[in-house]
Parts: C-alpha cells; sequence; structure tokens
C-alpha cells in the first residue's frame, strides 16, 4: 500500500513540478530546448559523478543545472553565429548527449547509472531508494522534487511579471530594463532542475513529455498565463494518476503509460476545442444567414 | 535640449552595410516621421537607438543622454506583428506591462498603476474591452492597446515602428490625435512611416533615410520633391503617378 502511494505521489509530484515548469517553455516557444536540455543533462549528472564518485541527488542537481546552462549557451552562440535555431538545438544535444553516453561506458560502467535506466526511468523503483531530513524519511525522488518545486514556484513568485513581459515582447522588456538575458538563463535553470528531478521516475526520452504535452493542452484552452498554469499542473497530475493506473491494470511500464496518457489527454482536448469552434462557426453562420 | 541625437551610425548585418554614417539632431516637442523606401534601414535605424544592435559603431544620444533603459525615458510600440497575438492574455494586462518599469523587481502592479493602464486604455477608445483576450481583438485594436501601454509608461519620447500599417481609419485617426497631443504636452515623437501622402498633414518634422540620412528638418522645407526623390530614386515616379500628387 506504502509503496503504491509512494509512486502515485512521485508521478502526481513530476506532474505538478514538470505542470509549472512547461507553460513558459511553450508560451517561449521552447519546446525544443527543452529536448535538448533533457538529455543534456545526462551529461552534466555523469559529470557530476566523475568528479565527486557520489551518486548524491544534490551533486546531480548542480551537474544538471550547469548542463542545462551549458547547452542554452552552445546553441545561443551557435545561432548567433548565423546557424538556424533547429540545427543548432539539433548539434548541440546530440553531441553532449553522446559524450554523456562515452563518459558512463568508460568511467561509470559499473555503477546504478546504467543507459537504460537513464533513458526509460523507473518509477516503480523509487520506494526503495530512501533519505531521512529532519527524520522524515521519504523516497530520494520525492525530496527531489519536493525542493525543485519549491525552486519553481519561488521563481515564478519572484520573476512572474518579467517572464510574462520578456516572453510576450521580449524587445519592449529590454527598452524597459527588464534583465531579459539573466531571466533567459535563470529560467533555463529551473527547467534543467526540473528535467534532473523528474528524470529519476520517468527516464530521460520520457520526461519531456511532461513539461510539454500538459502546458501544450493548457495553451489550447486557456485565456490567462494563470489560468494556463492552472490547466497545465491539473493535466500533469491527470496524467500521473491516469497513467499509474491503466499501468497497473495493463502491467506495463508505467512510465511509458504517464506519458501515453499526457498525449491522450492533449489529442481529447485538442478535439474538444476544434469541435467548439466548428460549433461556434456554426452558430455564427446560421445567425448571419437569418 | 535634443530629444535625439545621432552621430556617425554606422550598422552592417553580415559585412553588408545597412546603415552608413547616419547623421541627425532633432530637439524635443516634435511630432517626426522616419521616411524611407522598403530596405532602406528604417527599422535598423530605430533598432539602434533602442540599443538591439550590438555590433552598431557610432553615438546615439536621447534627451542628451546615452539610452538608459531604466530612465524608461523611451516609449517603443513595436510593430503589430512583432509579438504573438495568441499569447493569453487580456488587452488591460499588456497596457499594465507599460508599468512593469516603475514597479522594479518582485513588485506587483499597484492599484494606481490599474487606474492609469485604465486610462491610457480609455484615451484609445477600447475601455470596453479591458478583458478581451488580445487575440480577438481586430488589428486596429491591436494596435491602439500597443499605443496605450507606451502612453501607460508615461515616457517622454516615443518611438513608434508603422503604427499605421493595416489599420482601419478609425484607428489611424485616434493614434494621430494622441500623438498631436503628446505632442502639445511637449513629448517628443518619431513614427516609422510609409504613407508619402499623410506625410505633410501629420507630422512638423521628417527625417529622410535611405542607408544613411539623406536629411532631416521641419516637413515644409524637407519634404520636396528634389529630396523624395533623391531618397526614393526611380520608385518616386510610380508612386507619384499612382498618387497623382506630391
Amino acid at each position: 500500500m506504502m509503496i503504491e502511494f509512494w509512486v502515485i505521489l512521485t508521478g502526481v509530484l513530476v506532474g505538478i513540478t514538470c505542470g509549472i515548469a512547461g507553460v513558459f517553455l511553450i508560451l517561449r516557444k521552447m519546446s525544443m530546448i527543452a529536448d535538448a536540455i533533457s538529455h543534456t543533462v545526462l551529461f552534466g549528472i555523469v559529470m557530476a559523478f566523475i568528479i565527486t564518485q557520489s551518486l548524491n541527488g544534490l551533486w546531480m542537481l548542480v551537474g544538471a543545472a550547469m548542463a542545462g546552462i551549458l547547452t542554452a549557451y552552445l546553441v545561443q552562440l551557435l545561432q548567433s553565429s548565423g546557424i538556424q535555431e533547429d540545427a543548432a538545438i539539433g548539434v548541440t544535444f546530440t553531441s553532449l548527449f553522446a559524450l554523456g553516453v562515452l563518459l558512463i561506458t568508460l568511467f561509470a560502467g559499473n555503477i546504478h547509472l546504467d543507459v537504460e535506466h537513464v533513458l526509460m526511468g523507473e518509477i516503480s523503483f523509487v520506494p526503495w531508494d530512501k533519505w531521512t531530513f529532519l527524520s522524515i524519511t521519504m523516497p530520494k525522488a520525492v525530496w527531489m522534487l519536493l525542493l525543485v518545486l519549491v525552486i519553481n514556484v519561488a521563481f515564478l513568485f519572484l520573476f512572474y511579471k518579467e517572464m510574462k513581459l520578456s516572453t510576450f515582447d521580449y524587445v519592449y522588456a529590454t527598452t524597459i530594463g527588464l534583465p531579459v538575458i539573466l531571466l533567459h538563463y535563470v529560467f533555463i535553470t529551473t527547467i534543467s532542475l526540473t528535467t534532473v528531478a523528474a528524470f529519476d521516475s520517468v527516464g530521460a526520452i520520457l520526461v519531456v513529455a511532461m513539461p510539454i504535452g500538459p502546458a501544450a493542452t493548457a495553451y489550447l484552452i486557456s485565456k490567462s498565463v494563470k489560468e494556463m498554469f492552472l490547466w497545465s499542473m491539473c493535466f500533469g497530475v491527470a496524467s500521473a494518476i491516469l497513467g499509474y493506473y491503466v499501468a497497473k491494470w495493463l502491467d506495463t511500464s508505467i512510465a511509458g503509460m504517464m506519458a501515453a496518457a499526457v498525449g491522450v489527454i492533449f489529442l481529447v482536448i485538442f478535439l474538444i476545442d476544434k469541435l467548439q469552434q466548428h460549433l461556434n462557426k456554426r452558430a455564427v453562420a446560421s445567425r448571419g444567414s437569418f | 535640449m535634443e530629444a535625439l541625437i545621432v552621430e556617425n551610425l554606422s550598422v552592417a548585418y553580415d559585412k553588408k552595410m545597412v546603415l552608413e554614417n547616419a547623421n541627425v539632431s532633432v530637439p524635443t516637442g516634435h511630432l517626426s516621421a522616419i521616411i524611407g523606401p522598403n530596405g532602406a534601414g528604417k527599422s535598423t535605424f530605430l533598432k539602434a537607438i533602442l540599443n538591439q544592435l550590438p555590433n552598431k559603431i557610432g553615438k546615439i544620444e536621447i534627451l542628451g543622454k546615452a539610452f538608459s533603459p531604466k530612465s524608461l525615458v523611451v516609449g517603443y510600440v513595436p510593430q503589430r506583428n512583432a509579438v504573438d497575438w495568441d499569447f493569453p492574455t487580456t488587452a488591460l494586462d499588456v497596457v499594465l506591462m507599460g508599468r512593469y518599469g516603475h514597479r522594479g523587481l518582485f513588485k506587483r502592479p499597484t492599484k494606481k498603476d490599474r487606474a492609469i493602464a485604465m486610462q491610457a486604455l480609455t484615451s484609445v477608445g477600447m475601455q470596453d474591452f479591458t478583458e478581451r483576450s488580445i487575440g480577438q481583438l481586430s488589428g486596429g485594436q491591436q494596435q491602439r492597446v500597443f499605443l496605450a501601454r507606451a502612453l501607460a509608461q508615461n515616457a517622454e519620447v516615443y518611438f513608434l515602428d508603422e503604427p499605421f500599417a493595416g489599420v482601419d481609419a478609425a484607428t489611424e485617426k485616434t493614434i494621430i490625435d494622441i500623438l498631436k497631443n503628446l505632442k502639445a504636452q511637449g513629448k517628443s515623437i518619431f513614427v516609422v512611416h510609409h504613407d508619402l501622402q499623410t506625410v505633410t498633414e501629420y507630422f512638423d518634422y521628417t527625417i529622410l533615410l535611405n542607408k544613411t540620412i539623406l536629411a532631416a528638418g521641419k516637413t515644409n522645407e524637407i519634404f520636396t520633391k528634389e529630396k523624395l526623390q533623391q531618397t526614393y530614386g526611380g520608385k518616386l515616379l510610380m508612386m507619384e503617378t499612382l498618387s497623382g500628387e506630391i
């Protein structure tokens, strides 16, 4: 019972944390950057392991954050030297990801950091890896997700209006003195942290579904950024819970089913939205014909 | 006091000179048109002034100082198509953004900011659309919202990039009335403008630009056939036949 609780709680926390992180990713049209970061954090995690020789979660967060910033910086650098954004992202993330894979096999071959685990993740192992802090014992993944959730919420609390304006109208934001470049990199850092916290449970490949899918779904139906945050978190949590129970029922990969649920929810909302638009159009058209 | 001084401004993109050695000095209190043919570098000129181009050479002063965004003296109204109007927000929210610079980091807009934003929306005739999603506004209404944001900022020098492009006649009238009103209050306004027919009616000051500043001064002295010919080259002839005047 307790094991099931921790798995669901982990999934719900992934849904909330990623749901928050995804909103500005979608609004800033940075989905591909997030995809890139979800792969390059591997490089950061491996580097953190090689340097500290430990699998301590905090060092991994630091390594991942630095890898995320490095990714964003390299993409920016290539772009400003005249390379198209998609090509810049493609080159950067495949190179860093390859480097991460090579480093794992060279220096960390016989430890827990195996490639398959990193790619696919395994949420059902989460409850066994516990950590005690302030005499509270919870799975390590839950601690990490809570920490990152606090960081994400704090970031929004401090920079909500700056993020909103620099996302909507970057040039105007610079003309009134908002620190747009700093914001960009701090935001990238929160994305990297989110990615690595969700990483352990859903893996590098599926982790990108969690920030992008629920926020993209929320974007379809939201009238304000705040509303989009609420919907995005709801869809994230719904995907996690739905994914867990369907996976249990079909006895299949929980992480895979959670990501699939993200896709299904997107599709359902998308179709409802289109249907509604169609009905509205018909209503307007029939009113016009009288 | 000069609203804008530009000295020896040059900008290159990929080794191709877009602006070369541009010089202009405009006193405060004018409503100025920046005109020139397509590809003359008007947008580049504006971007250079607003500090968007790290590779520019030359000196630019606004009200006697290098442009400092924090001072909020510059009110910028971008081209309407410069932003994504599907962004989930309302008209009032966009206008409130004009107050963000006054609040500083970590602080939310206050009641007073809301009142100022409402007033700005009212002055552009958009008071009935405050809670409307910006994606549902017409092009002219979107342009009015952008102008209202600059008004809410309460700047001293305004830069508008093609504010009349693709807007309805009522919006054009509203915008020009507001700009003339700002000028009457002693503010300085610069407008990148396309429509040569309205220049003499709208603007008391004109800057002719094609790769460099070819002429600048009072519209009645600058807006002459010879100077326009010089700016537009052969293209003017076509426009002359089309519009039948100038």
